[in-house]
């Protein structure tokens, strides 16, 4: 079977990609979880959170009424506050360390709450924050996704005029062309980015990309710093034969396809089987059976107890009707006719490793699936070429927040290799704060 | 099964609850379906005087999302009809002759007034009169009310006109709206009433709107000063309640306590502090006549489990308890202990003892979770860590005496013992 699109209604459409954790129906409603929250000293959630947000504080604003001022807490820590409340892996962060886990009690909804805190504010753009006085410093930024943004927010507040280079032709970055619609939809993705322009002193350059329209050697003569938050982008190969065939395509690919065009425009095959377990791999298996696969099969070399993604995303494709093939990696791909028919597979075993992480390791026996499309989501890798063409130092494509040039500096997944949104959003800060004291 | 019937005054019901003299008991309908409900008796909404109410009449006090923490009205005594209150008393008597009818009384504020008033209230076979001296607002102007409740010597003259002509149990209502409620009680009490009964309401302001500007309840743009009932009042009713209890000539009487009570624990507070029957008006009017199965059904466990085979076995039993400051025993010295394995790392205990207390909490960082641990040297034994722990039992206070004997405070200075160094 080829693959095929418009599987489904504009209807069914609408309601596989609707949002899957809709927001307080009613500020009543948010009350009663927020008058849940303990107040907690040192608060364990505000640590979890990579951008620090200080939880305990916003949610004591709900209940006061002062939804500016809880809105001011949380964009202040993370100004991507908003998108984060939908794509954070709560569970592992701020809600996995709320103490009511201790208890065995539910934990506070806080990412909802941070939602309904931010929500009005950023489609409405309330003029929370106010940019000092220009300084005449000048800050180009290569990439405007989270790190980008946030590093832009920052520098702007303090009277930096910044100018982004962005290859695609919307901002957002992965928020916007990496992350399963129904997580976060394109609109709101606009809305955010919107919001952060509406601070003033940014100007976002779309189609711009690094090495192909701008050179970094032009950037550091026309600024007086650079900031690179290109993020990483390239998917990694599985080096195995029949990787070509016609109806093997990158987790990375699909996904952007399907935040680029309308829903019914994108092809899926029947019988999908997708390759890895982390995030990612998630968001194109429960997409390609929202998009109408009859049978959607994830294939991962470990067990449960390894794998990337957390539990809750594990829970979405599970009840997707997704299924699960753990201790199994991909052998080699095999087609007739230059498309895909099969995905053979090592049944893997696990051995005891030094690093405690153990090994999967293949034993001898196969497995077949009959399949009409793979997507491959074992990760992504850093743009390489890139980096060894601009002369930065790096590690395996990965380089410094502060580069070996001078004035440049870096931050995201182009330096972590590539972790969550919220990780890039602290970066950004930091990468301003390095910036500012670079520049004053 | 414990016999958790009442006795007041040879006012008998199935049981110590009754409902106090307001809204929920004003009128035939309500005070049948609290009959139908299970409640014990009624004490009718105060008669007298003819009057008039506004709207609105209400306003609550909420405290972090928890609905009617404190209640405050700025109703006044019933504007029904006193012929058509009268007929109803008497319907709702003869429909449930095992329960208990006492009428609330306010009348003008004269001899004849207040003894037309008890023949008129006494010929529907009411069981009990309840004198209103303390409903804080409206009727205080025109002389009445708390203006009686506030005034001794004007409390002991209108009870003694009652005492002229009332045949049926007198309960005289104190209002709390004085520094202390035992002068008006003895005066009550010297002038013959038969029972006393607190607590009437608090005068308040519940809140201001901060749009408007106008205090609650807002009446066409403006407010006036309001009666506060509801659990938000139930310590300062048990404190009220204990005076009267521990006092030598109002001790003579039995009490009727009200304020704030909601459960069956509430009431068996108010009778282990010398409460007989207990009234009940603003748990009913937030949830309902319905309330009373529990109430009954707790009070009928608590006692079984307990030993008690009727009320009586246990009304007043902690009044010795309660004794002025400088009967307490100085060398009686608690320390606070934290549960590690039940501890949530909240760190309520922290900050509460180290802004507000004594600095008697260490905490050590850990990442998400901290740990803490009390320093028991400087712990005092305050409770605070205790109370605002929310888990159950997960800090307790564990008894280090100072010293074997007891010493109070005189004890202390006669020794001319240390005091603290820091």
């Amino acid at each position: 079977m080829p693959l095929r699109n418009n599987r489904l209604t504009d209807d069914e459409y609408k309601q596989q990609f609707g949002d899957i954790h809709p927001p307080f129906e009613s500020h009543s409603a948010a009350l009663v979880e927020a008058n849940r929250c303990l107040f907690c000293y040192d608060a364990p959630c505000t640590k979890s959170c990579p951008t620090s947000i200080n939880v305990p504080k916003f949610i004591k604003q709900i209940t006061t009424d002062n939804m500016k001022g809880a809105a001011y807490t949380i964009l202040t820590a993370n100004i991507m506050g908003g998108g984060c409340s939908r794509v954070c892996p709560v569970e592992k962060l701020c809600e996995g360390a709320c103490v009511f886990n201790l208890m065995e009690e539910e934990a506070i909804p806080i990412a909802k709450l941070q939602r309904y805190a931010t929500d009005k504010v950023i489609r409405e753009k309330w003029p929370l924050f106010e940019r000092k006085q220009s300084t005449g410093k000048k800050v180009a930024i290569v990439g405007a996704g989270p790190a980008g943004l946030s590093c832009a927010h920052a520098l702007s507040r303090e009277g930096v005029d910044v100018t982004i280079y962005e290859k695609e032709s919307k901002g957002g970055g992965l928020m916007t062309y990496g992350i399963a619609a129904y997580k976060v939809t394109p609109q709101f993705c606009e809305e955010e980015v919107d919001y952060i322009l509406s601070l003033g002193g940014i100007e976002i350059l779309y189609n711009q990309e690094l090495g192909k329209d701008i050179t970094l050697d032009t950037l550091q003569n026309n600024y007086d710093a650079v900031y690179l938050a290109f993020g990483v982008g390239l998917a990694r190969q599985l080096e195995i034969p029949g990787e070509q065939l016609s109806g093997v395509v990158n987790a990375i690919n699909f996904i952007y396809d399907i935040r680029t065009n309308n829903y019914p425009a994108i092809p899926v095959g029947d019988m999908v089987a997708v390759i890895g377990m982390g995030m990612t791999a998630i968001d194109a298996a429960t997409q390609a059976k929202r998009l109408g696969a009859k049978e959607v099969t994830l294939v991962y070399r470990r067990t449960q107890q390894e794998m990337p993604c957390t539990e809750a995303e594990l829970n979405i494709a599970k009840l997707d009707g997704c299924k699960i093939i753990w201790l199994a990696a991909p052998k080699e791909i095999l087609g007739e006719n230059g498309k895909v028919t099969r995905l053979v597979c090592h049944v893997m075993k696990l051995e005891a490793s030094a690093n405690g992480r153990p090994t999967p390791v293949i034993t001898d026996e196969i497995i077949t699936l009959p399949v009409d499309m793979v997507i491959k989501a074992t990760g992504q890798m850093p743009f390489e070429q890139l980096v060894h063409s601009n002369h930065l130092e790096n590690d395996k494509g990965k380089i410094e927040s502060v580069t070996n040039i001078k004035g440049v500096f870096a931050g995201g997944d182009c330096v972590n290799g590539g972790k969550e949104v919220v990780d890039a959003i602290q970066a950004g800060k930091e990468g301003a704060e390095l910036i500012l004291e670079y520049l004053f | 099964m414990a016999d958790i019937s009442a006795n007041f005054l040879g006012i008998k019901s199935p049981n110590p609850f009754w409902l106090a003299s307001a809204p929920p008991t004003d009128k035939k309908i309500n005070v049948l379906r609290a009959f139908e409900a299970g409640w014990g008796g009624v004490v009718w909404k105060t008669l007298g005087s003819q009057v008039k109410n506004v709207s609105s009449r209400y306003s609550a006090v909420d405290y972090n999302g928890s609905r009617v923490m404190g209640f405050n009205n700025i109703e006044l005594i019933s504007d029904r009809p006193l012929d058509l209150n009268l007929k109803e008393i008497k319907e709702c008597i003869r429909l449930f002759p095992d329960r208990a009818m006492i009428v609330s009384l306010m009348a003008d504020n004269d001899r004849q007034s207040w003894h037309q008033l008890i023949r008129q209230v006494e010929d529907t076979g009411a069981h009990g009169l309840e004198l209103n001296f303390g409903c804080p607002h409206g009727m205080t102007e025109r002389g009445m009310g708390a203006a009686v409740g506030q005034d001794p010597e004007i409390a002991r003259q209108v009870v003694e006109w009652v005492m002229e002509a009332a045949t049926i149990p007198v309960i005289t209502k104190l209002t709390p709206n004085v520094h202390s409620v035992v002068p008006t009680g003895r005066a009550a009490v010297e002038a013959g009433t038969h029972a006393l009964s607190l607590i009437n309401t608090i005068q308040s302001v519940t809140g201001v709107d901060l749009d408007t500007f106008v205090p609650n309840p807002n009446v066409g743009g403006r407010s006036t000063f309001g009666g506060y009932c509801g659990p938000a009042v139930k310590p300062i009713a048990l404190k009220m309640l204990t005076t009267i209890s521990q006092d030598k000539i109002t001790s003579r009487v039995p009490v009727s306590g009200i304020g704030g009570i909601e459960t069956w624990k509430d009431a068996v507070e108010f009778m282990l502090l010398g409460a007989t029957t207990l009234q009940v008006c603003t748990a009913a009017m937030k949830y309902g006549f319905r309330i009373i199965e529990d109430m009954c059904d707790g009070l009928n466990n608590w006692m079984d489990e307990k030993g008690f085979k009727t009320i009586n076995d246990f009304i007043g039993k902690s009044v010795p308890a309660l004794t002025n400051w400088e009967e307490l025993d100085i060398n009686y010295h608690i320390v606070a202990h934290i549960n590690q394995d039940k501890c949530i790392h909240c760190g309520l205990c922290f900050i509460g003892c180290e802004d507000g207390s004594h600095q008697a909490i260490n905490l050590s960082y850990g990442n998400p979770y901290n740990t803490y641990t009390i320093k028991e040297d400087e712990c005092v034994g305050c409770n605070l860590c205790k109370l605002v722990c929310p888990v159950d039992n997960c800090i307790t206070m564990t008894e280090q005496r100072k010293g074997d004997e007891y010493m109070n405070w005189k004890d202390f200075q006669r020794k001319g013992l240390p005091l603290n160094d820091h």
